[in-house]
């Protein structure tokens, strides 16, 4: 096992660890890179799928993986960053105009929902969120004549800066670009003043409040960035999928999308791009295993919300770290063998956690 | 038109009844174990099943299949309770919002699995089906009408439950400090079992109640996602409340439904919720949360 000696505050804060991660990462940038010329058109529409969700992941573990607000309702900011990317490229206004716009009435929105937020805690957030995202859902059915209705609308792919991005691999560099920028921009906020006060709140918002943090400030913050990163996302969504309806963003996407961070595992931005991978994954998996399954069961609709339920509830009974949770016990595992011990990650447990006042 | 809007306002307390059901569900299990149970609509909906596949069996009367149905959920409420949400209490509110999520949609798939349950729509027979009942000008159906009798029965139970009995009395010491209620020699495990066994016995019984209107199939426990803005505008933790509450949005749903235009009615309930949490985060009934050191 490698031991990092600090020798300085600014060693805590650096991007890398330090050189041999900072190569391993290196590596990955350049997979990623040349991934075009290895896969398949179908392995690289999923993999910008897998980008795609990255980014909904990343903002979701934003608000709730480091700030600890939960989102039930984080498909309404998807909607809306796709029917806006939607209406104005129908328009004729260019990508690189539109997609901050769109990023910019998502964070709006999450103005919107951030505001109550404030004064709501724990599962009442929970709800509110939810609430919002009902509502976003049945907006979009009923305002016809900006959304299309349940008829949907139709995109046409990318253009940027002249060059039209319809092929599979233009469309996965402009989704890497984007996923890179930002897990970058994350990754300063995270290490910046401001990402410091998002995890004193999900700690306790107690001591934070005792800290000089503004709970109120900061809260509304959180919203506001995962919502414009959200939004980037569902612009890009929209021009993936090239047609959008409101079934696309109903109540049970917002669920998926928190399966995103679950699985992936909570507070870790590693944690949302493994939980993009393993979603996107997921229902490869399940066409699979329609095969071995007798045909009464194998073409049952109710196979997949099933698998999925029960995949939530294994993990967080059986590894609420999530998949990197996993990772780095096993990582830890060869790191110290042979003298891993059994409870080395072993999570405190209260009896009961209340948030009563007693 | 006076009787038109009564007539509303009847059916809509009716339906506010059934959503008032559920959310008591809801704040059972949340006043006992601060647990929320996103999964309370879908064992409304196993309830209905269960209740269907017993009168199928044909061989016992209504009333027997009603009663064996409604213990047959109390079993499997508990049952959920040991596998599933005992390992995770004490982990944060998270983890626990997404155990009962993920139960939620395992339940709703696996009901859409079972053979004779299925994605098909149901009819859950009843003696009472097609009668109507006439208060002056005013007509109920009986469906209608048996929901806002039992209603009113369970809640005058529960309250003497609460009231009177040892094992009321304990659950709400547990609501109050769990740690205080296990220093008393209250056994708390056992007794947050038997409170999911009451909760899942009341939503089974709200689905027997629904079925003969809305039918019984697989995504009926969507009811529930209607059921929360109902307990959450009583505030979370009052049993009272959430009947009330369950009444303000079936009354606001049926007259919206009425009155505004299209597409209002799904989302009233909704846009009462956050007007309530604007104007009191802690619900009409709630208990204050903030927390201190």
């Amino acid at each position: 096992m490698r031991f990092l000696f600090k020798t300085s505050y600014n060693q805590d804060i650096r991007l890398f660890k330090d050189r041999i991660t900072m190569g391993w990462y290196l590596a990955l940038g350049v997979v990623l890179l040349v991934l075009p010329l290895l896969l398949g058109e179908y392995y690289l529409s999923q993999a910008s799928f897998v980008l795609i969700y990255a980014i909904v992941g990343l903002g979701l573990m934003l608000l709730s993986g480091f700030t600890g607000q939960i989102s039930l309702g984080h498909a309404a900011f998807l909607a809306v960053g796709a029917y806006t990317e939607a209406a104005l490229s129908a328009r004729g206004v260019p990508f690189l105009v539109s997609l901050p716009m769109a990023m910019a009435l998502s964070a709006a929105a999450g103005l919107v929902v951030g505001l109550p937020a404030l004064r709501l805690k724990g599962i009442y957030l929970a709800i509110a969120t939810l609430a919002f995202g009902f509502i976003v859902e049945v907006t979009l059915q009923q305002w016809e004549s900006v959304t299309g209705g349940s008829m949907g609308l139709l995109l046409e792919p990318v253009t940027l800066l002249g060059v039209s991005l319809d092929s599979e691999s233009g469309f996965y560099y402009l989704a890497l670009a984007l996923t890179g920028l930002t897990l970058l921009i994350l990754k300063n906020l995270l290490r910046s003043p401001t990402g410091r006060a998002f995890v004193a709140i999900r700690d306790s918002e107690i001591s934070a409040r005792s800290m000089g943090i503004g709970l109120a400030r900061y809260k509304t913050l959180a919203f506001v960035i995962s919502a414009a990163i959200t939004g980037l996302a569902g612009a890009l969504y929209a021009h993936k999928l090239q047609f959008i309806s409101p079934e696309q963003f109903g109540v049970f996407v917002s669920i998926e999308l928190l399966m995103i961070i679950v699985i992936g595992g909570m507070g870790s931005l590693h944690g949302a791009f493994l939980g993009a991978l393993f979603m996107t994954m997921l229902p490869e998996f399940i066409a699979i295993l329609r095969e071995y399954l007798p045909s009464s069961l194998a073409y049952q609709p109710g196979l997949q919300p099933t698998i999925f339920g029960a995949i939530l509830i294994l993990f967080v009974l059986l590894e609420p770290a999530g998949l990197y949770g996993r990772w780095v016990k096993v990582r830890t595992w060869f790191q110290l063998f042979p003298l891993y011990r059994k409870g080395l990650m072993k999570r405190e447990k209260s009896y009961v956690k209340s948030d009563r006042l007693s | 038109m006076l009787n038109e809007f009564l007539q509303l306002i009847l059916s809509g307390i009716a339906i506010g009844c059934v959503y008032g059901l559920v959310a008591l569900g809801f704040v059972l299990i949340y006043k006992a174990t601060e647990v929320v149970n996103f999964a309370q609509g879908e064992l409304m909906m196993f309830g209905a099943f269960v209740a269907l596949t017993m009168g199928g069996l044909q061989f016992m009367p209504f009333w027997l299949s009603v009663i064996l149905a409604v213990l047959a959920m109390a079993l499997i409420g508990g049952a959920v309770e040991r596998a599933v949400i005992r390992p995770v209490l004490g982990q944060p509110i998270f983890s626990i919002v997404m155990i009962t999520i993920g139960l939620g949609f395992f339940a709703r798939g696996l009901a859409s699995l079972i053979p004779g349950w299925g994605t098909l729509t149901h009819r859950l027979p009843t003696p009472y089906a097609d009668q109507t009942v006439a208060f002056g000008e005013l007509v109920l159906s009986a469906g209608h009408l048996m929901i806002i009798l039992v209603t009113a029965v369970l809640c005058v139970l529960l309250f003497a439950f609460f009231r009177f009995t040892r094992m009321g009395v304990a659950m709400q010491a547990i609501s109050q400090n769990q740690l205080a209620a296990h220093y008393m020699g209250i056994p708390v495990a056992r007794v947050n079992t038997l409170i999911w066994c009451i909760s899942a016995a009341v939503a089974a019984i709200a689905g027997i109640l629904l079925a003969p209107i809305t039918f019984v199939h697989a995504n009926m426990g969507l009811i529930g996602l209607k059921a929360f803005p109902a307990a959450v505008i009583g505030g979370f933790g009052s049993i009272p409340g959430a009947i009330v509450g369950g009444l303000i949005i079936g009354i606001v749903e049926a007259v919206s439904g009425r009155y505004l235009p299209d597409g209002i009615k799904d989302v009233s309930a909704y846009v009462v919720l956050l007007a309530v949490l604007i104007i009191r985060p802690n619900g009409l009934f709630g208990e204050k949360l903030t927390k201190k050191v």
